[in-house]
């Protein structure tokens, strides 16, 4: 059975300009230990249609469809049961970590927190499980980081953090929506290095969001392509990048200028298509 | 190229900061944001200064074109120093070069017109063009960046980023500079208007033969746009040569990481960089 | 957080257009347009702005409907003010008389004047002074700002109740004297909060795009920061009026504001006050109405206006 199968989302939200439809439909299956990419650009619809997933709307979009979690349907569930899946079962890793870490606790105490309520665990316990878990998001001298405060971390430091956390309940599934997006390039391709080898030891299964269709390639192993709350195309990750079915991956595949390919002139997503797919 | 046609010729450009060392009399220390840095700009060239965050190159551009203090150096631009510049020739300055912003919307006066903000430029250069004649040569300009001059009364707000960079286009031209300065000009944008603006860019500087000084991240990009790139770390000038050779030939270290670690949009491709990268990592937690 | 709806990036070729509206420059909302039709749609402050025009409308026309002149006496009712004096539509008398048997109506017409006119100037000189004096200390910072930011912390440090009594007693008690007492300390706190947002203004793109291109201190402060700063600085006079008006009405209840024959809501109120025990309700009701209902009125246009035009703060 697929951990999680999404079928039909939909996502709207009312604003003072009439109804805007941010997912139009969406559905993909992810089966366990596997990884998707959903790859977009800005108003594709991508980060809305895993916060539904997540319970994260805001107060203003409404969610409709299904979304069933090892068997279960989670969407629009209540609060409370959702925070059951989000704790244990699901870890979410933002964009930007200081949204989700305090900025008035070390990262010890938010870090054993966590195990001591989920897990059961004595403080002791939990702050040796803490340390392993930097370990193994390869921070440096973690025992002794472990105490500092989130402030205290580089950017590429603190993304490491959140995924030592979001890792600590052992989440059969991990949702990283634009992990590496505020960071230098040198520290997105450890960060996106480091997911890849930690889905080799934890077998979570992933779904990356990202603009970046170049950080999807090698990465994982199914891709999903939205524009304008759709899905596009929907392949495996290597199909997709050797022989790219659709207009719109065509073209932004030809967009972005290519260290490995000189070419004179970047070629443009056409406007009879995106015009067209608007208006639809 | 030859000497005659270098327009700019940064020297030895330093530019230090005083930041709080923290406490109440705790007084300040120095923070050396660039250091030494030297490099020729020839007519109608674009050079790329790439690095990551905090490694300098926003203040080095605004340190050249004098918009921040710079602590030392020189800055020689069509044979006078910019750093020694008074304020009537800087104003005269300004005219030749103009500057392009990371922010598309950010870089526009949400209360004045699109049309008004290409217009300033003209306005404050060429006080003796008529109304008129500002208007029409506003609208050629618009037309020229791929907005329609029916554009011209609108507000910022009511544009989309890639018009809004347009829009920022526009202004730098009007006063038909001869260097233009673009600090992050393309990476707000999403990739497929990335892709038509830095195309935009490549056409116009064609068609005006500005030179232009386009700082980036995003090597892939700089590498597209440039013919020369500069490579900056932590201050210092690491590597400075022609495109091709620094992408394909990097000769400093940084250089050769920043390269292994730009994603390509190929699974293959990207496996063996994945490999380089280790390689990298392990030599460097050897050496160290 | 609230989605905005998507924007089509428009075509970038001219000629997909078609020539009749590429000819036509096409409507547009300025950011001000658009506050407005926020505004509107927000009944509170429509209410409010409505109620503030007709006291408006009430002080500046009223006299044309009075009977009674604010100075004459009437004499019928002299001696007996409770008994005869009250509101009445036969006498003339529409708001009673005061307990001296002036109309309280024309009383009432030329309080409002006074009142909303020590609101509107002091609002305004704070306008004024406090933005120039806010965006010039925080345009130019460094020491110029430090001079300046200091100057108004010691003013403020001042308790200003006690120097606008010893104005008010040293120079004499007149209607000048209070607009110069209102005036010198309504632009402090304007000035800061000016600065405050120049200083964020300052680090934003278009100042510096505004300095590439040749901009000097001068258009860059008036076309660039000042625009922008409108929008608080609208938000904060509407709440500073009232609090003129109230200061002022503090003032003259203590007995030391607008003199005889003048008046203002604070000193009729301070004399209905005084009177109430004589059974003369609405000598304290009518100029108390009058003052709340304009207070409430200025205080939920304020509100209105901060949400229309800071839609992000909802």
């Amino acid at each position: 059975m697929a951990l999680l199968e999404v079928k039909n989302l939909k996502v709207d939200f009312d604003t003072q300009d009439g109804v805007v439809h941010a997912v139009r439909d969406l559905s993909y299956t992810l089966e366990k230990g596997k990884t998707l990419a959903i790859v977009g650009e800005s108003g594709s619809g991508k980060t809305q249609g895993a916060f539904a997933l997540m319970g994260l709307l805001p107060k203003n979009g409404r969610a409709t469809g299904s979304i069933r979690f090892d068997g279960k349907e989670i969407l629009n569930l209540p609060l409370r049961e959702l925070n059951r899946y989000r704790a244990e079962r699901i870890g979410i890793i933002f964009q930007d970590p200081m949204t989700s870490l305090n900025p008035y606790m070390r990262i010890s105490r938010q870090m054993t927190e966590v195990l001591e309520h989920h897990k059961g665990m004595s403080r002791s316990e939990a702050l040796a499980e803490s340390v392993r878990f930097l370990d193994a998001v390869r921070i440096p001298d973690a025992k002794n980081r472990v105490h500092m405060y989130p402030h205290e971390f580089s950017g590429g430091m603190r993304q490491r953090v959140m995924i030592a956390m979001a890792l600590l309940c052992g989440p059969e599934l991990l949702i990283a929506d634009e992990p590496t997006t505020a960071l230098d390039v040198t520290v997105q391709a450890e960060i996106i290095d480091l997911l890849v080898d930690l889905q080799e030891d934890f077998h979570a299964s992933i779904i990356l969001i990202t603009h970046d269709l170049g950080i999807v390639a090698g990465t994982c192993e199914d891709t999903l392509v939205m524009f304008n709350g759709e899905v596009m195309e929907y392949r495996k990750t290597e199909e997709l990048f050797a022989n790219p079915e659709h207009a719109y991956t065509k073209g932004l595949l030809s967009a972005v200028p290519r260290l490995d390919q000189k070419v004179e002139r970047l070629s443009t997503v056409s406007y009879e298509f995106m015009a067209g797919a608007r208006k639809a | 190229m030859s000497e005659q046609d270098v327009i700019l010729q940064v020297r030895n450009l330093s530019v230090h900061f005083n930041v709080p060392a923290g406490g109440l009399f705790g007084g300040h220390k120095v923070l050396k944001a660039v250091k030494n840095v030297s490099f020729d700009l020839h007519a109608g060239e674009t050079l790329g200064i790439v690095g990551e965050s905090g490694c300098g190159k926003s203040t080095l551009s605004r340190a050249i074109i004098r918009l921040i203090e710079a602590s030392g150096g020189e800055s020689v631009w069509m044979g006078k120093d910019i750093l020694k510049m008074n304020s009537s020739e800087l104003v005269g300055l300004r005219k030749d070069i103009q500057m392009i912003f990371q922010d598309p919307l950010a870089s526009l006066n949400p209360r004045m017109t699109a049309g008004s903000i290409i217009a300033e430029p003209l306005q404050i250069h060429n006080p003796e063009v008529t109304k008129a004649e500002r208007t029409k040569r506003v609208a050629e300009m618009m037309e020229k960046v791929g907005l329609t001059p029916n554009m011209i009364n609108k507000y910022p707000h009511e544009f989309s980023g890639g018009q809004c960079q347009r829009i920022g286009i526009a202004r730098a031209l009007i006063t038909r500079p001869k260097l233009i300065v673009c600090d992050e000009a393309v990476s707000a944008l999403d990739v497929s208007v990335q892709a038509q603006v830095i195309n935009l860019l490549m056409d116009l500087q064609k068609e005006f033969g500005v030179s232009l000084l386009f700082i980036a991240h995003d090597i892939a990009v700089v590498r597209h746009i440039a013919q020369r790139i500069m490579v900056l770390y932590f201050g210092e000038v690491v590597e400075i040569g022609e495109s091709e050779q620094v992408v394909m030939a990097p000769s400093h270290d940084y250089t050769k990481k920043l390269i292994a670690s730009v994603p390509v949009p190929d699974p293959k491709e990207e496996m063996k960089r994945r490999e380089v990268r280790r390689r990298l990592r392990r030599e460097a937690a050897a050496a160290a | 957080m609230v989605l905005r709806p998507i924007r089509v990036e428009a075509q970038a070729d001219p000629t997909n257009v078609d020539d009749q509206s590429y000819l036509t420059a096409t409507k547009s909302r300025s950011l001000w347009a658009d506050a407005a039709r926020r505004f509107f749609r927000h009944i509170p402050s429509v209410v409010s702005l409505v109620l503030l025009v007709l006291v408006a409308l009430f002080a500046f026309t009223g006299n044309f409907f009075a009977v009674w002149t604010n100075s004459e006496v009437d004499w019928s009712v002299l001696g007996r003010v409770p008994e005869l004096g009250a509101p009445s539509l036969e006498s003339g008398h529409y708001f009673g008389t005061d307990d001296l048997g002036r109309d309280l109506f024309a009383r009432v017409v030329q309080g409002s004047q006074i009142s909303l006119m020590v609101g509107i100037v002091g609002a305004g000189i704070a306008v004024i002074v406090g933005t120039v004096y806010g965006a010039v200390a925080g345009y130019f910072g460094g020491r110029l700002d430090s001079v300046m930011m200091r100057l108004v912390d010691i003013l403020l440090s001042i308790p200003y109740m006690f120097v606008l009594i010893l104005l008010l007693v040293v120079f004499g008690r007149s209607i000048s004297m209070l607009f110069i007492g209102i005036g010198l300390i309504s632009w402090l706190d304007m000035s800061r909060i000016v600065r405050g947002q120049t200083l964020s203004l300052k680090q934003k793109e278009f100042i510096e795009a505004a300095r590439a291109s040749g901009a000097g201190h001068f258009t860059i402060i008036f076309r660039h920061i000042v625009p922008n700063l409108l929008g608080i600085v609208a938000v904060y006079a509407t709440l500073l009026v009232p609090q003129m008006i109230l200061t002022e009405s503090f003032i003259s209840f203590l007995g030391l504001g607008v003199q005889e024959p003048l008046t203002s809501w604070g000193a009729l109120i301070a004399q209905g006050a005084s009177n109430v025990m004589y059974g003369t309700l609405w000598q304290l009701l009518f100029p108390l109405g009058f003052f709340i209902v304009t207070l409430f009125s200025f205080y939920f246009v304020g509100d209105g206006l901060r949400d229309a035009l800071d839609p992000k703060d909802r």
